[in-house]
């Protein structure tokens, strides 16, 4: 085992670890938290995958955006802290088949299927082939992303609008 | 090199800048006090040390040594957790900030910075980001109702100026054709600072950097009339010392980023024009790099001493009405000034 | 494996520091004294007993503030690309991230027009001089 497996289950243990409390847990806030520790773990193994850019991406945008939005919507929710949350276990019998089933159906995938390795060039940083895509290959694309982004912003900004003049 | 001698290299860089850097945050804290007594008029620490030279020991003891009160209302792990954030992120900015060229040492080249990441830029906004966290999970598990109103606010307030930031940063990667804080600073050799090409990135970063390191005119999050001490109410003790060690920190990093994106870094103009090499020339690049921290670490603190503060109406005025247009306008500047000269 | 090594130094750094930070809170917790009594653990409020839930209410406008700044990150991000091969690519570069910008400031314009960036500002009725001199007199 190398140092390098050794960092890899470490992360990986943190990714889990923390998702299986963000489905246990009563207290929705320690939730919030241990989703935030979940994005850093998988930051690490995207950047232990040499996927540098994407693992920045990951914290900026998982963890500084969408995380503080989940919060923000938690504390918005008035009262939600006093009250007790709690998330009864209802048809354990159906969800343990489905998930049985999908969990072995991911195994069996694993197990059976050849895996391939090939040793292939690290790049210097992901983030320039990106670019140099982005601009050539996938020009109208970057565009149509910058109207989805457009749209997106629009839509959520007037669902917001309207809660509010109904409060 | 082999890769023992590359671990004990970085080991002791990183050792020997950590240190540095908390001395360095111990004293801006003796800075700040001299220079707002300074300011009103007054003595300022005088007593322990020489003209109060070893006030910010006495302080860390007077801290260390105090009952630490956790509140009954308060939840408890976030509580602990929200200042370990807080400091930790305030420090792991300064692994991708270099602070001088590539030296020769006993027969080794040392980079003079702990890790030349390629993407340092990135680390460095991304770790910003997180930095919202101490201050959210303070004002939420301290369980009383100024800290959690100054949390909210803050967390606010900080994601807003992080727009216009990383849009002035937009305008630096295009002149530098590089994520790498490195790399950055050899593309602003001579005079061909940032500041001077894109003065109005350089604005707008400044001020962001003032609103996410919290302070006034942007303090709103503590601000003492209103919310007594914002989300650091019910801290005390280490905890406590760990917020206020993270504020000063935080300064020393905007000041070296700032420093680092858009004053050169240690690029100094004067090495060039005296053509001075060798270990002399080092010694000067280094001096200029800290001289230009120590300056806007001044700066900081006389905009503190000198300005009222913002009302929260104002401050998200200013946010997204002028800094983000701004920052866009630099990114269209800069992308006009590289067609039109070619740089 | 350069690449891994500048990013295995960071983390040594990251846990340098998460250590020293850790032996800080504990040594703070073995030397200061603990004398815990329940007015000391009372929450601050001036003075007096807190009153009603700590969790208060505040205005939707953070979350909406949230939403937007969600959706310009991600264009940030988008945009670094962009900005990091920009030079290589003449005019036709200028023109997909011209494009790109125009779109954004839209989103921008159609935010400010809207309102969703106004803050409830303060309504402050000033005493008049001449009132105030009258009620005196």
């Amino acid at each position: 085992m190398t140092l390098y497996d050794i960092i890899f289950y470490l992360f990986a243990l943190i990714t889990i670890g923390s998702a299986m409390l963000v489905v246990t847990t009563k207290n929705i806030v320690h939730a919030a938290f241990a989703l935030l520790l979940t994005f850093f773990g998988v930051a690490g193994i995207y950047v232990l995958l040499a996927a540098d850019f994407l693992a920045i991406v990951q914290i900026m945008v998982y963890v500084g955006g969408i995380l503080v939005l989940i919060i923000f919507g938690v504390m918005l929710t008035n009262k939600i802290t006093s009250v007790e949350i709690k998330t009864g276990t209802l048809n354990v019998l159906t969800a343990s088949i489905v998930i049985g089933v999908f969990m072995g159906l991911v195994v069996s995938i694993m197990v059976w299927t050849g895996w391939y390795s090939m040793p292939a060039p690290i790049p210097a940083t992901t983030a320039y082939g990106l670019g140099e895509t982005l601009i050539s290959d996938y020009a109208l694309i970057f565009e149509l992303l910058a109207m989805l982004l457009l749209i997106a912003l629009v839509g959520a900004a007037s669902i917001a609008r309207r809660e509010k003049e109904s409060l | 090199m082999s890769i023992m001698e590359i671990v004990v290299i970085t080991l002791i860089k990183i050792v020997a800048i950590l240190s540095v850097f908390l001395l360095s945050v111990a004293y801006s804290v003796y800075f700040e006090r001299k220079i707002a007594s300074w300011a009103q008029n007054r003595v300022g620490p005088n007593r322990v040390g020489w003209n109060g030279l070893l006030q910010p020991f006495a302080d860390v003891f007077k801290l260390l040594l105090k009952e630490d009160i956790v509140p009954e209302a308060s939840n408890k792990p976030l509580h602990t957790l929200a200042p370990f954030i807080a400091l930790l992120v305030a420090f792991s900015t300064y692994a991708v900030i270099p602070f001088g060229p590539e030296v020769e040492l006993f027969g080794y080249k040392i980079n003079l910075v702990v890790a030349d990441v390629n993407i340092g830029i990135l680390y460095v906004l991304a770790f910003t980001s997180i930095a919202v966290y101490g201050i959210t999970f303070a004002g939420w598990s301290s369980g009383s109702k100024y800290s959690l109103l100054g949390g909210i606010r803050s967390s606010a307030q900080m994601i807003s100026y992080e727009v216009s930031m990383g849009f002035s940063v937009g305008g630096v990667i295009l002149l530098a054709e590089s994520l790498s804080p490195v790399k950055i600073v050899e593309a602003q050799h001579g005079w061909m600072w940032n500041a001077i090409i894109q003065p109005i990135g350089f604005i707008t970063f400044l001020v962001s950097s003032f609103a996410e390191t919290n302070r006034l005119p942007f303090d709103l999050p503590e601000a003492e009339p209103e919310l007594v001490g914002g989300y650091h109410t019910e801290y005390s003790s280490m905890k406590f010392a760990g917020f206020f060690l993270a504020e000063y920190a935080n300064m020393i990093i905007s000041s070296a980023l700032i420093t680092t994106l858009y004053l050169g870094g240690w690029q100094n103009p004067l090495v060039d024009i005296f053509h001075i090499q060798g270990g002399w020339a080092v010694a000067m690049q280094v001096g200029a790099f800290m001289i230009k921290i120590a300056l806007l670490l001044f700066f900081f603190i006389w905009v503190r001493w000198s300005l009222p503060r913002f009302r929260y109406d104002q401050l998200m005025n200013l946010g997204w009405k002028v800094m983000f247009p701004l920052a866009l306008l630099n990114i269209i500047w800069v992308a006009v000034l590289i067609m039109v000269f070619k740089i | 494996m350069l690449m891994l090594t500048e990013f295995g130094k960071v983390f040594i750094f990251i846990l340098l520091g998460a250590i020293f930070v850790t032996i800080a809170i504990i040594a703070a917790k073995l030397v200061s004294p603990n004398r815990p009594t329940h007015e000391k653990l009372l929450t601050y409020e001036c003075g007096e007993n807190p009153v009603g839930s700590p969790w208060v209410k505040f205005n939707i406008r953070f979350y909406v503030v949230a939403l937007i700044f969600l959706i310009f990150d991600v264009e940030v991000v988008l945009l670094f690309p962009w900005a990091l091969v920009y030079k290589g690519f003449g005019i036709f570069g200028f023109l997909t991230g011209i494009i790109f910008l125009v779109i954004l400031g839209l989103g921008m314009a159609y935010e400010w027009r809207k309102g969703d960036l106004e803050w409830a500002r303060p309504h402050p009725i000033p005493p008049e001089l001449d009132k105030v001199l009258s009620k005196k007199e």
